[in-house]
């Protein structure tokens, strides 16, 4: 009884550490202190469940956690700042399989459930289900073990029918409360193959969104198990998180100025492109000393770092390279996409970790004004964002999409580690156009180069 | 817990969840996305429960994925969080 008071109190505090902790995540000042408390509040409970009446299984219990929160700390430490996205897919996947696990559990008991029990566990391991599987998908895409956009021939149709099959036999398992073995077998198998089905078609300037629904599903499941296990501790952190994520994914989904249900089901692929008319012009390429002096003679120059400078682990060159130009009296800035990279403020927080200063920083409203009064715009590893079909040409895929308006500027360069589409497929304009020049090869290697060339010429 | 206090806290939770992150500033998109992949790894504590009352070997070996993926998202979310908000920090010291 009294470990029960315990419990109660300490999840309480956890709930409140929880809140108190996001809220202080969502601004700078506070953002450390933020997950310190979350931290807290997560020890806290997993320390005081322990005293949790009438359990059994201590051994397998404390081994499952050393094992797999061992693993998983030491992956975080390891893992490189640029492959953080990925990460988190990964962890908020297993997030969603753990939420999954628990309703299989309930489900396979055999006990008979009130419908509301049974409906929320079904419900809970659905979306837990489709979250691990869609988020390993993403996980591997954005690994680079899972290369290209994979479409089913009529993927709409077949996401709908595998749809509608985990719905019925899922509603089949409530109904039938308790559910056979083999019925709940069927159910997840159905659930797995839909998370991943629905996440393959979906790549390039879409997967932030997609991570980020995934983790707003998470905490929806983990929030319906808790209604399940009668745990508020659960509920209040999974509902939380459930509805913090999907305003975030609104907020990304909005950036992009594309309905979550088009990235869903409309995935953006290179096939529009031969609808619309051909883009005129060739693509002319320009060596690094060509481009340091280029930049070096700017006035102003703006830089607009993509997942290429993610992928060429450029971010410290890139810093160097902005601090010599200013340093010969360049304004230099940075313009950032809402959804440059592969996560929202991806770009940032590379930059941040190189050292670039916040007030060199801006957002695409900004700034978007400044590119006609700029000399050089330059841009590393980025596409999607500054396609300027994204304004003028209705047939394109990204038609309506925001984008940051390098075009505009007097000079572009483009740094790009080869020719043809991006990760999206779809060919850039921008890259054709009369005061754009090329610049191949991998981000770090090109931008050494030019830092090379412009302490020569300062020299 | 009686079913409507549930569905209370539901509705409560939501419109918490709503409020609390509704002015977060660009930069800290990734950070947050990656900090509330943590607080969801709270689901440790209902694997927790579920294996500690698991009755058969099939109860058991579910249970044990299901701490080992819960401890996983915890551990791992806290890390990245960690690691990607110390940044910000340094960054602080010299602005």
């Amino acid at each position: 009884m009294n470990a029960k008071i315990l419990i109660n109190t300490s999840y309480f505090v956890v709930a409140l550490l929880f809140i108190l902790g996001l809220k202080g995540m969502s601004s700078p000042v506070t953002a450390r202190r933020g997950i310190i408390w979350s931290g807290v509040g997560m020890a806290l409970a997993t320390l005081v469940t322990f005293a949790w009446p009438g359990m059994g299984n201590y051994a397998l219990m404390v081994s499952a956690l050393t094992i797999g929160g061992g693993l998983s700390w030491w992956s975080g430490k390891v893992v490189r700042m640029t492959d953080m996205p990925q990460m988190v897919a990964l962890y908020n996947g297993m997030g969603g399989g753990a939420a999954a696990a628990i309703a299989a559990i309930e489900l396979a008991k055999g006990e008979t459930h009130v419908p509301v029990v049974a409906a929320l566990a079904t419900l809970g391991g659905l979306i837990g289900t489709l979250s691990f599987s869609g988020s390993l998908v993403a996980f591997a895409k954005l690994q680079g073990i899972m290369r290209k956009a994979f479409r089913l021939p009529a993927q709409n149709a077949m996401n709908m029918i595998l749809a509608a099959l985990t719905i019925l036999s899922g509603t089949g398992i409530v109904a039938s409360s308790p559910a056979t073995t083999l019925q709940i077998l069927i159910f997840f198998a159905l659930a797995l193959a839909l998370g991943a089905v629905i996440t393959m078609p979906i790549g390039g300037a879409d997967m932030p969104v997609v991570i980020s629904l995934f983790n707003a599903l998470t905490g929806l499941a983990v929030g319906f198990e808790g209604y399940v296990l009668n745990n508020p501790a659960l509920i209040i952190a999974g509902i939380v998180v459930g509805s913090a994520g999907t305003l975030l994914t609104q907020l990304m989904a909005r950036a992009m100025n594309r309905p979550l249900t088009n990235i869903l089901f409309k995935p953006i692929t290179g096939e529009a492109k031969t609808g619309g008319p051909g883009i005129a012009g060739r693509l002319k390429e320009v060596s690094s000393l060509d481009a340091a002096s280029m930049l070096l003679y700017a006035q102003k120059v703006i830089i607009v770092p993509g997942y290429g400078m993610a992928v060429g682990q450029a971010q410290h060159k890139v810093k160097e390279m902005s601090e010599l130009l200013e340093e010969a009296g360049v304004k230099v800035k940075f313009a950032i996409h809402p959804v440059a990279g592969r996560m929202p403020g991806h770009m940032n927080v590379l930059l941040a970790e190189a050292g670039v200063s916040y007030d060199r920083i801006f957002d695409l409203e900004e700034i978007n004004e400044e590119f006609a009064q700029t000399d050089v715009a330059l841009v590393i590893g980025a596409n999607d964002v500054v396609n300027p079909a994204a304004r003028t040409e209705k047939a394109s895929p990204i038609y309506g999409m925001p984008i940051l308006n390098a075009d505009h500027a007097h000079n572009v360069i483009v740094i790009k580690r080869g020719k043809g589409a991006g990760y999206s497929g779809i060919e850039n304009a921008l890259f054709y156009a009369d005061n754009t020049r090329m610049l191949y090869g991998s981000a770090q290697q090109v931008v050494s180069e030019v830092i090379k060339h412009i302490k020569e010429l300062m020299a | 817990m009686e079913g409507f206090a549930a569905l209370y806290i539901f509705m409560l939770a939501a419109f918490t969840g709503y409020e609390v992150i509704s002015r977060v500033p660009v930069i800290l998109h990734t950070p947050l996305m990656s900090g509330s992949n943590f607080v969801h790894g709270v689901v440790l504590v209902g694997a927790m429960v579920a294996l500690g009352q698991a009755q058969t070997p099939l109860e058991q070996a579910i249970g044990f994925i299901a701490v080992f993926l819960g401890a996983a998202n915890a551990a791992g979310g806290y890390v990245v969080t960690e690691r990607m908000l110390a940044m910000f920090r340094s960054k602080k010291g010299t602005k």
